[in-house]
């Protein structure tokens, strides 16, 4: 069974007096473990379908079932509890709270777990050795390059261990070394800790690291290429 | 990390805006403590006077007219009178307008046997006694005025001038007196009124009001009405009232202290208001995408509103207790009690005065949270993070 399962969902937004169709039924499975890109020039709806596949958005009509929920069904509260163990969120520009060191923006996740401040701390600490970054866990997201605080980013989506991972353009603030250093690195966690990845992205070269890649255009995907 | 501790680093993100904001609401709650502390002392009557067995007559239109020294034996053969003397304001200043405090002409004995809380000792009130220029005071203020025993006071006149025209009136110190209530009689200059009456320029045959000691405190209402209605037709009526009634209406003349208080309050909260308000709502439009982003991490609306509150409530209460904090420093501060010695009131807060501070304090939190809380709560992640 697919861990991402989107039957006919469609997405349109009211501006104005105008409906705009971002989504036209989409039908997509990915299944379990899976390194998915999701290209597609500007405006096709490409972000749109990241946030309703994370729950952070929600389809106008058509089936929305992830991780094992139906996400159509959950009301905000309970589809907030589902990110918090389902997903984990990379973004382009990081979203690092500014005011927190490294450890901290990875620990954020954790505060809504029961786990105690110690283990915490602990499993903050893991993770930021996961993505190499355990010697600037006292650092502020201004003391550390780009690529770092992607990593950091990473930290944080990977500490609560959720089994999906969406990423929205994750390296395209990045130069393309540093890039390919992010990019290696989701690889690692799609292949040695299991983790499903989606990641859009505006790049060729980094969609050559997924296993799939899917193209959007106007609302519809188009087609699929191994 | 805790969830207070993102609160308190949030509140870290503009450190000037929140220590200025801090500083703002302090302020307002050291004005609270004190205005508030200030007033209930007036409300409650001012110093604290324990003659519930004393009555004391004054002019019946206002206590700075004089009464004839005429009516004392009128007085003296009300039903229940036991004992009277009289006192007089005298106004003056010693060295500088700054040393205030209180100066009454008295006579010696009849003043020391009305008031037994005071005490002296037997030879200086002898001394007081017998020396027409004599004068005495408490322990204190001889303490803080380095007076000795024996030294010549110099006072200077604003309301008596003497009959040859000089303002200067000089006291032999005769004695120094301690009192067992608290403030009971402790700030004020006495002097005798034999000397007073000889030397001054006018008004001589008059005294200020008098005291009057009753044989039964629960005749005070009847014993206060024979006492005025003895003078009532005449060109001097009085108005008889215990020490504590005397105590009140002499608050009341100077002011609704309390009214006055609450109006500066309800002033300075309603600016602390929409300050506060203003500056919680910056600090929300300044950092929506990150609040979207803890939404984004399965944050809930209510978490992320209530992290707002939090702060919010967190820097109004935090600012209420340092102000009440300071307020009661300052209240225990030896420079602000020696300056205030001579009117004998007291700064120190009551307990409800600082519950009610705290009260205010969390609700004036929750009141300038409320609105950004509610924004947080609203707040959709897709369009908030769309916008960032």
């Amino acid at each position: 069974m697919p861990i991402v399962d989107l039957k006919q969902v469609e997405k349109s937004f009211v501006k104005g007096r105008q409906t705009v169709e971002v989504l036209l039924g989409i039908d997509l499975a990915i299944d379990q473990g899976d390194f998915v890109a999701l290209m597609g020039p500007s405006g096709s709806g490409k972000t749109t379908l990241l946030n309703i596949l994370g729950g952070i958005d929600r389809a106008t009509s058509g089936a929305v079932r992830v991780a094992d929920r139906d996400l159509s069904g959950l009301g905000s509260r309970d589809l907030a509890r589902w990110r918090a163990a389902s997903i984990g969120f990379i973004f382009q520009f990081y979203n690092l709270l500014p005011i927190l060191s490294a450890q901290r923006n990875v620990e954020l996740p954790l505060l809504l777990t029961r786990l105690s401040a110690k283990q915490r701390r602990r499993n903050a600490e893991t993770a930021l050795q996961v993505v190499g970054l355990a010697d600037r866990a006292k650092h502020k997201p201004a003391e550390l390059s780009g690529g770092q605080q992607q990593r950091v980013a990473i930290a944080r989506a990977i500490v609560a261990d959720p089994p999906i991972l969406v990423c929205d353009e994750p390296t395209g603030d990045l130069d393309r070394d540093t890039a390919n250093e992010i990019l290696e690195l989701l690889e690692i966690l799609n292949r040695d800790h299991g983790k499903t990845i989606v990641m859009v992205t505006h790049d060729p070269e980094a969609a050559k690291h997924a296993k799939h890649t899917l193209r959007l255009d106007k609302g519809r995907l188009m087609r699929e290429a191994a | 990390m805790s969830a207070l501790g993102l609160v308190w680093a949030n509140l870290q993100r503009r450190r000037v805006r929140t220590y200025l904001t801090l500083f703002s609401v302090l302020v307002a709650f050291l004005l609270f403590t004190l205005l508030r502390t200030l007033a209930a002392f007036f409300e409650a009557g001012g110093v604290d006077v324990s003659g519930s067995n004393r009555l004391v007559v004054s002019a019946k239109y206002s206590i700075i007219d004089d009464l004839p020294i005429s009516q004392r034996t009128a007085i003296a053969a009300v039903d229940g009178v036991e004992a009277l003397t009289h006192q007089t304001w005298f106004g003056g200043n010693y060295q500088d307008p700054r040393n205030f405090f209180p100066k009454f002409p008295v006579e010696p004995r009849a003043y020391f046997d009305m008031y037994p809380e005071i005490e002296i000792a037997a030879e200086q009130l002898d001394a007081f006694e017998n020396t027409r220029t004599a004068a005495v005071a408490p322990a204190k203020m001889l303490e803080k005025y380095g007076w000795r025993i024996g030294d010549k006071i110099p006072i200077e006149a604003d309301i008596y001038p003497q009959r040859d025209g000089s303002r200067l009136w000089e006291f032999d110190l005769v004695g120094s007196y301690t009192s067992s209530e608290e403030n009971g009689g402790q700030g004020t200059f006495l002097f005798h009124y034999d000397y007073f009456e000889e030397a001054r320029a006018f008004g001589q045959g008059t005294v200020g009001w008098w005291t009057v000691r009753i044989d039964d405190p629960t005749r005070a209402p009847e014993i206060a009405n024979a006492i005025d209605a003895l003078f009532e037709n005449s060109l001097d009526p009085t108005k008889t009232a215990t020490e504590d009634e005397l105590a009140r209406s002499f608050s009341a003349q100077i002011g609704d202290i309390g009214l006055i208080a609450n109006g500066i309050l309800s002033a300075v909260f309603f600016t602390i208001l929409l300050l506060t308000a203003v500056v919680m709502n910056q600090a929300l439009r300044d950092r929506i995408p990150e609040l979207a982003v803890l939404k984004t991490l399965g944050f809930s609306n209510a978490k992320v509103a209530g992290l707002v509150l939090a702060e919010s409530m967190l820097l109004c209460m935090l600012g209420g207790l340092l102000g009440v904090g300071l307020a009661i420093a300052l209240s225990q501060a030896p420079w602000l009690n020696e300056m205030l010695a001579g009117f004998s009131i007291g700064l120190t807060p009551s307990a409800p005065t600082i519950l009610t501070a705290v009260g205010i304090s969390a609700a004036l939190g929750g009141v300038v949270g409320l609105q950004p809380a509610l924004q947080a709560n609203r707040l959709t992640i897709a369009d908030a993070l769309r916008r960032s």
